[in-house]
């Protein structure tokens, strides 16, 4: 993993990093690319949160499948890094307003019956 | 005992479909806007609560509460018990449930915080506690005793119907109402699950290869437990005799389940009942589907079992009514207290196909006609809290 240099620009790789360093209440320079989730002690209940929170910083939806193959810091970037770009893709296509917004307010309270 | 799920709004109905393998699980109602990961529910779909409550009734009590005072009703109606005098003061009511009243709080919030409205309806506290269902099953019943509700997320009811069980046999009361309720289809909770990523995009297939998630239902479930020799007295059609009752914590993760903590919950409720593990012949499974869960509750009956674990049968009937979370215990036990009744397992519904991790016989997808005289319902929450209670054909 170490020699394949990512193609993925710095900013998105440092916003990442910043995501996940602020949900697990940790400084920045506690995670680099190159951590895996066993290393930094990050469970499932922590990916979720990390996911949750990336999904709000990139406006984009991370499916459930994605999350299962992800072990690494690098995994995570190089999957944001595709989701980005695939909505920048259908942005680009004209095909507006296909994202969910992670953080849309749609509160009534209904009942099934 | 009494049954308000996906499968119907009596014993009878659930029994019915239970008991030939068919699933209550559906597309929601509501697909929510946006959409929801998941699409598929377990609602109690011919529960019609206007056909038990005045409106009067229904403008103060939650689903949840009216879900859990109609199944107390079908299972006192059953039990033919009449609380007055020094029964009334020695019966129990304990009930159990994760959340409790959640629609009350969710139309508070948007009054709040939508509408920027500060005047929160004067009903919602007592319509969002937690112990609204058990109060309600008193009033009903003027059963004047010990009424109180535990809330241990998904064993909520088994602990309420251990801490039933446990206080009738020591001779504490004479009898209990004891089970639990979830009323789940509210917006915020639902949007609460879905961030969990563990409710699953397609159906529930527990112990199966292809298993994605659990599927959330709704339920009441309640069942009268009364002195066995009280019962024999008065010439009570007994339905099953719980014999034991275990539980343990995890002390380990919010989460993550252990099979060490699972296991010690189990044999428990078996050196409790005073049996051996190769005396268990079934296993309603907590099963819910989701990739962990069923990995670690398979590990955890294969230490407590060894090599009768093979000769058991297992199923999850989570895959016809869905996780009822707080009610799943009551639920469960209910279908395992007519698994023994009518000598027929209820299938693991949705199977398709064996996952080597989980390699017991999980009767898939059709039932099994066996008579079996020993079994245990298992119940695992978040929180690493576990409760497994044991019952008995009666005879």
């Amino acid at each position: 993993m170490l020699d394949a240099p990512s193609a993925v620009p710095e900013d998105l790789t440092a916003r990442v990093i910043r995501v996940i360093a602020n949900t697990q209440r940790v400084g920045v320079e506690t995670i680099s690319i190159d951590d895996t989730f066993e290393n930094l002690k990050i469970d499932s209940l922590d990916g979720i949160n990390i996911v949750f929170a990336l999904e709000s910083e990139f406006h984009i939806s991370v499916p459930d499948e994605a999350i299962r193959d992800m072990r690494s810091i690098r995994d995570v970037v190089d999957g944001v890094a595709k989701l980005v770009a695939e909505k920048q893709a259908r942005l680009n296509s004209g095909e507006a307003g296909s994202e969910a917004a992670p953080d849309a307010s749609n509160t009534q309270a209904k009942s099934p019956a | 005992m009494g049954a308000v799920c996906a499968l119907g709004a009596n014993v009878a109905e659930c029994w019915s479909r239970l008991s030939r393998g068919i699933s209550g699980i559906e597309p929601l109602p509501d697909p929510g806007n946006p959409p929801y990961r998941f699409q598929q529910g377990a609602v109690a779909r011919t529960f019609r609560p206007s056909e038990y409550f005045t409106e009067k009734e229904l403008s103060m009590l939650e689903r949840f509460a009216q879900l859990a005072a109609v199944a107390a009703r079908e299972a006192i109606a059953q039990s033919g018990l009449s609380f007055r005098g020094e029964l009334a003061e020695r019966t129990a009511i304990i009930t159990g449930t994760s959340v409790g009243g959640q629609f009350a709080e969710e139309e508070g919030y948007l009054r709040l915080y939508r509408e920027n409205n500060p005047r929160v309806a004067p009903l919602t506290i007592p319509r969002t506690m937690s112990n609204a269902g058990a109060s309600r099953i008193s009033f009903e019943h003027g059963i004047v005793g010990p009424t109180y509700t535990i809330s241990t997320a998904c064993s909520s009811s088994n602990h309420a119907l251990g801490q039933a069980f446990w206080m009738v046999r020591s001779g504490a009361v004479t009898a209990a109402v004891s089970g639990g309720s979830e009323a789940v289809f509210a917006e915020g909770l639902l949007r609460a699950w879905e961030a969990m990523r563990v409710v699953s995009p397609d159906t529930c297939r527990p112990f199966s290869l292809g298993r994605r998630g659990l599927i959330l239902g709704e339920a009441g479930a309640m069942l009268v437990l009364e002195n066995w020799e009280h019962a024999v007295a008065r010439g009570a059609h007994i339905l099953a005799e719980i014999c034991g009752f275990g539980m343990s914590s995890d002390s380990h993760h919010l989460t993550q389940p252990t099979a060490a903590g699972s296991a010690r919950a189990m044999r428990w409720a078996i050196q409790d009942a005073g049996l051996g593990p190769e005396q268990v012949e079934y296993v309603n499974a907590h099963g819910t589907g989701t990739i962990v869960n069923d990995v670690t509750e398979t590990e955890a009956i294969r230490s407590v079992f060894r090599g009768h674990a093979d000769r058991l049968l297992l199923s999850s009937t989570k895959s016809m009514h869905g996780h009822t979370l707080g009610a799943a215990g009551a639920l469960e036990a209910i279908a395992t207290a007519l698994a023994l009744e009518h000598g027929l397992v209820p299938p693991t519904a949705n199977f398709l196909e064996s996952d080597p991790a989980c390699d017991l016989d999980v009767v898939p997808n059709a039932p099994r006609h066996k008579a079996i005289e020993v079994a245990i319902s298992n119940s695992f929450a978040f929180g690493g809290l576990n409760a497994v209670v044991a019952m008995r054909k009666a005879i």
